[in-house]
């Protein structure tokens, strides 16, 4: 398996569950912000090779790329992904914590509005709003759903 | 007639607002402009005392309501030194462009030559893509020089007997490059060719006199020009106009009407089928009114002063890049930071307070040209104020913090 699936530590080490609580403890807009573009750089960066038309999500204003692999024997999906814009890649790392290495029922299954929600981002960062963090759900979502 | 910021700001009231927490600085003028207690209150009016129908009751109401959205009509006419007929309502400058497209475009042959600008917002390109397929015309591009302004010499190359159209916008949206239509007007008509304006960008910056101009068609939005959302206008040539088949079929823009056949209605209403945006055109009317009502001058010195300063704060900002900078551009502030994508600059400015636009300001070919994603761009208005420059480079350093 290749290193951006392996070594994430996005659903190992970093989970939702920590993301929550680390954010709770942020109170203003500057340091959630630093603490989101941190998560981001601690995502694997994708090899330009792999940031292909297929993988490319739409509705974003930044460019970003999503691919992932299931395994079969443990049933679960390995998912990476990558964008030129800092903010974007912190987004899609939270999206990461709640839905890497789940099995494609559990990420059927998973609550994302709640998730965003409690996060406060649809205050301050709605998933609506260009960044293009539902259509990376979607995605997911939508490859989860041919599995099961 | 003096100019006094404060007094103007305060017709503005969305600028006196808290944005989360923090004062607002609206730098996204080009995408749409404020709008002044005059327009608000000339819509709520007409709902309130006049909403009818136009053109059509047999009752006071529809008088009254004929009669203001008839004096918008020329309050339109005047600002641009066109005659009323000329005048048609539109949804804005994109369906200003498709109309024309697609009715004057309809003469278009195989063979035949368009051409349009790099710098053009994609509104002013695929209406004429899309005539061009259909008649098997061909579409040239005017190529754009370093600093944002068109290549003149390339231009007059590409004019020839087959061009037919030219079709450029006046102020580009995303650099905010003024180009020289007058004299690029009086070219295409050397070779014969007809001549449209995308004024989106102009018209809230400075006067617009189309017979000064010599265009044959000039087309601008209400809602970048401090009038309400969903108006815009098409001046088109009389001439030109009566020569056009209409476009959309309907009420309004029949004479008679049978099923054999049907007659068209004289100009501008030809062009104007079904109810109109009323309360819309009425609004922009008004907004028009009160724009003649100010001293144009002053506002226009008040931006060259914004756009002065702004630029010099620009040039001392390590990092920054500015895109566009052709000389007597309007006061649009295009720009990258060193290594920072835009889409982050916009976000992290707006946690701060301060509007900007980021991205390809649908204008996707001339970023290709520039060899950039997108841009950050600051645009001011005749409400902004040295203290909105301020806010600008004052969030922007907090910005540089975070990369």
């Amino acid at each position: 398996m290749e290193s951006f699936y392996s070594e994430s530590p996005f659903g190992t080490s970093i989970t939702a569950e920590e993301v929550l609580d680390s954010i709770g403890f942020l109170d203003d807009w500057e340091e959630r912000y630093r603490y989101i573009i941190d998560l981001g750089k601690s995502l694997p960066a994708l090899p330009d090779e792999l940031k292909t038309e297929e993988r490319f999500v739409r509705g974003c204003q930044s460019q970003v790329w999503l691919t992932q692999q299931f395994d079969q024997a443990e049933n679960r999906i390995y998912l990476a992904v990558d964008s030129d814009a800092l903010i974007v890649r912190g987004l899609a790392a939270i999206v990461l914590a709640a839905l890497n290495r789940k099995s494609p029922q559990e990420i059927l299954d998973y609550d994302m509005e709640a998730y965003f929600s409690k996060l406060d981002l649809l205050k301050h960062l709605s998933p609506t709003r260009g960044n293009g963090v539902q259509a990376m759900v979607a995605r997911v979502r939508d490859e989860a759903q041919r599995l099961v | 007639m003096s100019f006094d910021i404060a007094a103007l700001r305060a017709q503005f009231p969305i600028l006196s607002q808290t944005v989360r927490g923090k004062a607002l600085a609206y730098l996204d003028n080009g995408a749409t402009t404020q709008k002044p207690e005059a327009v608000m209150h000339a819509v709520d009016a007409y709902y309130r005392e006049c909403n009818s129908n136009v053109h059509r009751g047999a009752h006071y109401l529809s008088d009254e309501a004929t009669t203001r959205f008839e004096n918008a009509r020329q309050s339109v006419a005047d600002f641009v030194n066109a005659s009323r007929e000329e005048i048609i309502w539109t949804r804005g400058t994109t369906e200003s462009i498709n109309l024309v497209a697609s009715c004057h475009g309809a003469s278009l042959k195989a063979g035949d030559e368009v051409i349009i600008s790099t710098l053009e917002h994609h509104s002013n390109i695929v209406p004429w893509q899309m005539a061009c397929e259909r008649s098997g015309a061909t579409l040239k591009v005017i190529p754009m020089q370093p600093d944002g302004s068109l290549d003149l010499a390339a231009y007059r190359a590409l004019l020839n007997e087959r061009t037919r159209i030219v079709a450029v916008t006046h102020v580009s949206n995303a650099l905010g490059t003024v180009n020289p239509v007058a004299d690029m007007i009086r070219d295409a008509k050397a070779v014969g060719a007809a001549t449209l304006l995308d004024g989106a960008q102009a018209v809230s910056h400075f006067n617009i006199d189309v017979r000064a101009l010599d265009c044959d068609f000039y087309a601008f939005s209400g809602h970048k020009l401090f009038g309400p959302t969903g108006i815009g206008v098409l001046y088109g040539r009389k001439e030109l106009l009566e020569a056009m088949p209409p476009w959309l079929g309907g009420g309004e823009m029949i004479e008679t009407v049978s099923f054999e056949r049907s007659t068209w209605n004289r100009l501008p209403y030809k062009f104007e089928a079904g109810t109109p945006n009323i309360a819309g055109a009425i609004g922009l009317g008004a907004a028009i009114d009160w724009l003649r009502g100010q001293d144009r001058s002053a506002l226009a010195a008040h931006e060259a002063e914004l756009l002065h300063d702004a630029t010099a704060r620009a040039e001392a900002f390590e990092g920054m890049r500015l895109i566009g900078t052709a000389p007597g551009k309007v006061a649009v502030l295009s720009f990258l930071l060193d290594g920072a994508h835009p889409h982050d600059v916009g976000q992290l400015l707006d946690q701060q307070g301060v509007a900007v636009r980021t991205g390809h300001h649908c204008t996707m070919p001339l970023m290709d040209c520039l060899g950039i994603p997108g841009t950050v761009r600051a645009s001011f208005s005749i409400y902004n104020d040295s203290t909105d420059i301020e806010r600008l480079f004052n969030a922007l350093e907090k910005v540089k913090s975070f990369l």
